[in-house]
């Protein structure tokens, strides 16, 4: 691990601790709780795009198995809440091998197109297993976790743990990164027959990755279903890989810190247009959230034509530009 | 009341079956239009069709413009939709990375999807069959008038495009640019305009496909996704860039589809299409008609 | 020196938001309202939202209640779970409102229902699944004013039964409101004697039905039943003519939509289906009850807003009448709202209310008439 990145990890601890003092309103701390779940999810597939180069539009599934194991365990077999997470995790990851090995011999559009398939089958199968999942109607009454002997209910509560979780997979992923098994990615990420003739076992590492990114999003799913205490399919569906995919992108695929920040803006961006409308709503100024889709759909676009690299490292080239010609300008004013 | 045999059944199946078949045929035959000039898979394919739809139900009863007429302006119009695709978010993409690729058409089908919601509202929109709607019986089986409309201009379009690829000059240009692109820019094909006219095709294909379908369905802003991936599910069984063999797919899908739907469960009728999608990946990403030569997995 | 300038300016805006929302008046009501305004299911939450507009208006033009203001607060959750429960939280703690309207969908109130349980604020729910108020001791402060979908069974069967019928075949769309009046039919058939010999389904995008009507019709089924609040539900009609089925043809109070009608055409015509009489409040007998309500609340609303009355502008309607009178009758605590809606009795464009600590529903099969289509319009079914 770099030492900007530990420094990284230790601003957003601070900034972790501060927020609960700075906002009193449950109602903000809640909004963030449901940041986290996305950064989780995001830094997951941050890893499987940027890093092992494979692009799944199916992960709301994974997301979907978290939160569906949690919620079948607690409530029907009466499982303790952490049991059940780590049980799904475990299913994600048998799942995302059944389905990994077989589809990231393929290539390209086709993962892309089979990721979609798989995810479109799982919303499915949440819908249509109704003795499993209670179809439409879901699962209620899911009862909170726990964390010795205190009963995580409120949303401060689970504001800490949930970045806890946060902090301690950005921790894990970072340190993947620097390690052998990243530098074997980036290679994959070159050239994979390049990475291959050098002695990468590409295939590995690939599915090792995808098994990772679908117990991220897994946890991820459980710690919904604990927090809101109530699943249906709808969160769980085709559109949510669609936006999880576009956090990563605008973000930055290439950088996990990217992908984080991608995260938190896209969670908060519909509840600060809201306040918006709110505040403006008193003269005559409306947002219609009708449109989210088109803001979605345009930023995605912005990004992936302009910026191809992710607002972070867009600021950075610009920064880094700015800084370059104020040099430069300097340089000729003293010469 | 039971008065159909098990035979009617199936025959009941198949005609439902090749209805549902010929759209996913004419959706995976504009998958493989943009597929054999570019090796892109545009996952906007199925919104296509939605426009198409959306577009002929204003057109015709709204605006009370006749079929015929109507039927030109939305392909028309859909068509400079794909071309406009095609020159502001493909046309631009240097590099052409696989990933950006995707996601581009992925944005692309999202804002398509979110203007048609924007334009034509989220109710499910209907239309006026071409030709009424007292069924056929055939051997106790019925078929709507609407359904027959479908399988002739399914008919129609492969005529045309068999033509198209074989016998005009365009259309062999554009088979010499998805064999090998830089061996038919050697010989003076104008590649970049053969990138646009397959988005232009594939984006009137998709039309016809909602303007013929949309009276038995309702259009609404968010079929398309589903009818998207159908639909490549059609042109992977196919074989990718084969497009007699995503015809045949096509209907063939549709119809294992009406009969899982059938004789397995209603439940499950939407996913056994990505199942055979997923099978065929997964066993074999050629196609079942495609040989494993025959089929180059491009790059990207 | 510039940089603290900015600095300054920018926390002074800041703050004067904050002290914006911390000024609560004390001469005004705050109640929350929570619907699917926008997304995939505003069809719900925008005639909830005028409904409420009008109403509200009306009231403070009026001269508030007991000389307060009716201040509403409308949040949209866009029919999406995760936004419901945001916008529960935000009326509660940042609106600090006395009483919540809403969700519109069953879905989203299923997700919100923890949240105003744990602040111990009264929630009126526009959604119908009964399984919202399940079990009725943890759910002390929840309240619907949509009828329960297992009174329009009953009230289906009634008439089923009342045939002679003993076989039906039911086909349901796989949303909330489907699921739960499958589980239901399949339930109380037995109490009516009554075999379901067909459990066919079909998704909200699915586009033909005629796979699964096939199946019912080779099962023997006498009598089908289509329960789904889908536009999807309007093609099964359309399906049962093309494949010629001549039998009996109900649906649910999810068809209770003038366009859906319009959709299936003249397959619709002679389709049998309980619904809130609001649809149908020009064939009703002037003896009734309800007309004056009803007649009330459909002539303002279709005179402001040019659209077609619904049932479920409707629930909006009760459930800001009940709260402005248990405003009136005892104040803006929650837990005095809660104690007077326990008990409330009312008529509205639902039916007749009575609520009881056992029942936080407080409507009966009464609250349905059966209704059927004739000339693409809904009456009264005459016996």
């Amino acid at each position: 691990m770099a030492q900007r990145d530990y420094f990284g990890l230790i601003i957003v601890a601070v900034i972790v601790t501060l927020i609960p003092r700075l906002i009193e309103n449950e109602y903000y701390i809640g909004i963030l709780v449901f940041t986290a779940l996305n950064c989780l999810t995001c830094m997951g597939l941050c890893l499987l795009m940027g890093y092992a180069g494979q692009i799944s539009l199916g992960h709301s599934a994974f997301y979907g198995i978290g939160a569906y194991a949690t919620g079948i365990l607690t409530v029907t077999l009466a499982w303790s809440p952490w049991i059940a997470l780590g049980a799904g995790a475990c299913f994600a990851a048998l799942v995302a091998v059944v389905v990994g090995v077989p589809s990231l011999r393929l290539k390209g559009h086709y993962l892309a197109m089979a990721t979609l398939g798989f995810g479109a089958i799982v919303h499915i199968v949440f819908v249509a297993a109704v003795d499993l999942t209670g179809g439409p109607n879901g699962i209620a009454r899911i009862p909170h976790l726990d964390l010795f002997g205190i009963e995580l209910s409120t949303d401060k509560s689970f504001f800490y743990f949930s970045w806890a979780v946060v902090i301690l997979g950005l921790f894990f992923a970072l340190n993947l990164i620097h390690s052998r098994v990243g530098r074997g990615l980036r290679a994959i990420h070159g050239s994979q027959d390049a990475a291959g003739s050098l002695g990468v076992n590409t295939a590995r590492y690939k599915i090792q990755i995808f098994i990772l990114s679908a117990v991220y999003a897994s946890v991820a799913g459980s710690l919904y279903a604990s927090f809101v205490n109530y699943i249906d399919p709808g969160p769980f569906d085709v559109m949510h890989s669609v936006l999880l995919v576009t956090m990563v992108a605008v973000g930055g695929m290439h950088n996990i810190w990217g992908a984080l920040i991608g995260a938190v803006l896209l969670s908060i961006l519909p509840e600060f247009l809201s306040e918006l409308s709110d505040y403006f709503g008193g003269v005559g100024i409306s947002y219609n959230p009708d449109y989210d889709m088109l803001i979605y759909g345009g930023i995605l676009l912005a990004i992936m034509l302009f910026l191809p690299g992710g607002l972070v490292e867009g600021i950075r080239n610009f920064l880094r530009f700015s800084f370059n010609a104020v040099a430069k300008i300097k340089r000729r004013a003293f010469s | 009341m039971s008065s159909g045999g098990s035979f009617t059944d199936l025959l009941q199946f198949i005609f439902m079956g090749l209805q549902r078949g010929s759209i996913y045929a004419m959706v995976a035959m504009g998958f493989n239009m943009i597929y054999n000039s570019t090796g892109i898979i545009n996952l906007a394919q199925g919104e296509f069709v939605v426009l198409g739809g959306l577009m002929m139900v204003s057109l015709t009863m709204s605006a009370n413009i006749s079929l015929p007429l109507a039927f030109v302006i939305t392909v028309f119009f859909v068509t400079i939709v794909g071309i406009l695709m095609e020159r502001f978010t493909i046309n631009p993409v240097k590099p052409p990375t696989v990933m950006r690729l995707i996601i581009i058409t992925v944005a692309v089908s999202i804002l398509l999807k979110g203007s048609a919601m924007c334009f034509w509202g989220k109710e499910s929109h209907y239309m006026k069959h071409f030709s009424g709607t007292e069924p056929f019986e055939i051997m106790g089986a019925t078929i709507l008038p609407q359904t027959l409309w479908i399988f002739g201009i399914l008919i129609i379009i492969v005529a045309a495009f068999i033509y198209f690829f074989n016998f005009t000059m365009t259309g062999k240009s554009m088979r010499a640019c998805s064999i090998n692109r830089d061996a038919a820019r050697l010989a003076g094909i104008n590649d970049r305009k053969m990138v646009m006219l397959s988005f232009a095709l594939s984006a009137g294909i998709g039309a016809i496909a909602g303007i013929i379908v949309t009276p038995i369905i309702q259009m609404d802003y968010s079929r398309g996704a589903l009818l998207g991936i159908k639909g490549f599910g059609a042109a992977v069984v196919g074989g990718l860039g084969n497009s007699i063999g995503a015809v045949v797919a096509g209907l063939l899908v549709g119809i294992l589809e009406a009969l899982g739907g059938g004789y397995i469960s209603s439940h499950y009728m939407d996913a056994f299409a990505l199942l055979i999608l997923l099978i065929v990946l997964f066993i074999r990403p050629s196609g079942i008609f495609g040989s494993r030569e025959a089929s180059r997995l491009k790059e990207f | 020196m510039r940089r603290s300038i900015v600095f300054t300016t920018v926390m002074t805006v800041v703050c004067l938001f904050f002290a914006a929302n911390l000024c609560a008046e004390s001469d005004e009501y705050r109640v929350g309202c929570a619907f699917a305004v926008t997304g995939a299911a505003s069809w719900l939450g925008e005639p909830q939202k005028n409904t409420v507009e009008m109403l509200a208006k009306e009231i403070n033009d009026a001269g508030g209640i007991n000389g307060k203001k009716l201040v509403l607060y409308i949040e949209d959750t866009q029919g999406d779970n995760t936004r419901a429960v945001n916008a529960v939280k935000k009326l509660i703690q940042k609106n600090k409102v006395s009483v919540i309207i809403g969700p519109s969908r069953s879905g989203t109130a299923m997700a919100a229902i923890p949240v105003a349980e744990a602040a111990g604020i009264p929630m009126i729910s526009c959604a119908s699944a009964e399984i919202q108020l399940e079990p009725i001791d943890q759910r002390t402060n929840i309240f619907k004013v949509a009828p329960n979908d297992s009174d329009a069974i009953r009230i289906i069967y009634d008439h089923i039964v009342a045939r002679g019928i003993k076989k039906v075949g039911i086909i349901t769309g796989t949303t909330g409101f489907g699921a739960a009046g499958r589980t239901l039919m399949l339930e109380m058939a037995p109490e009516y004697e009554l075999e379901i010999i067909a459990d066919e389904t079909y998704s909200p995008a699915d586009t033909d039905m005629t796979a699964q009507l096939i199946n019912i019709r080779n099962k023997g089924a006498e009598a089908i039943i289509n329960w789904s609040i889908v536009p999807a539900q309007s093609i099964v009609p359309q399906n049962i003519r093309q494949l010629k089925i001549d039998i009996p043809f109900y649906q649910s109070h999810g068809f209770c939509n003038v366009k859906y009608a319009a959709s299936a055409g003249e397959s619709a015509e002679g389709t049998i289906f309980p619904c809130g009489r609001i649809l149908a409040v020009d064939t009703l007998p002037d003896d009734n009850r309800q007309k004056p309500v009803l007649h009330d609340y459909k002539t303002k609303y279709e005179e402001q807003f040019k659209d077609h009355v619904s049932t479920f502008g409707g629930h909006a309607y009760d459930s800001l009448l009940l709260v402005v009178d248990a405003l009136k009758a005892v104040g803006d605590d929650p837990k005095k709202i809660r104690d007077y809606l326990e008990n409330a009795k009312f008529i509205g464009t639902g039916g007749v209310f009575q609520f009881s600590p056992t029942d936080h529903c407080g409507l009966d099969k009464t609250a349905f008439e059966m209704l059927t289509v004739k000339d693409g319009k809904f009456v009264v079914l005459g016996q």
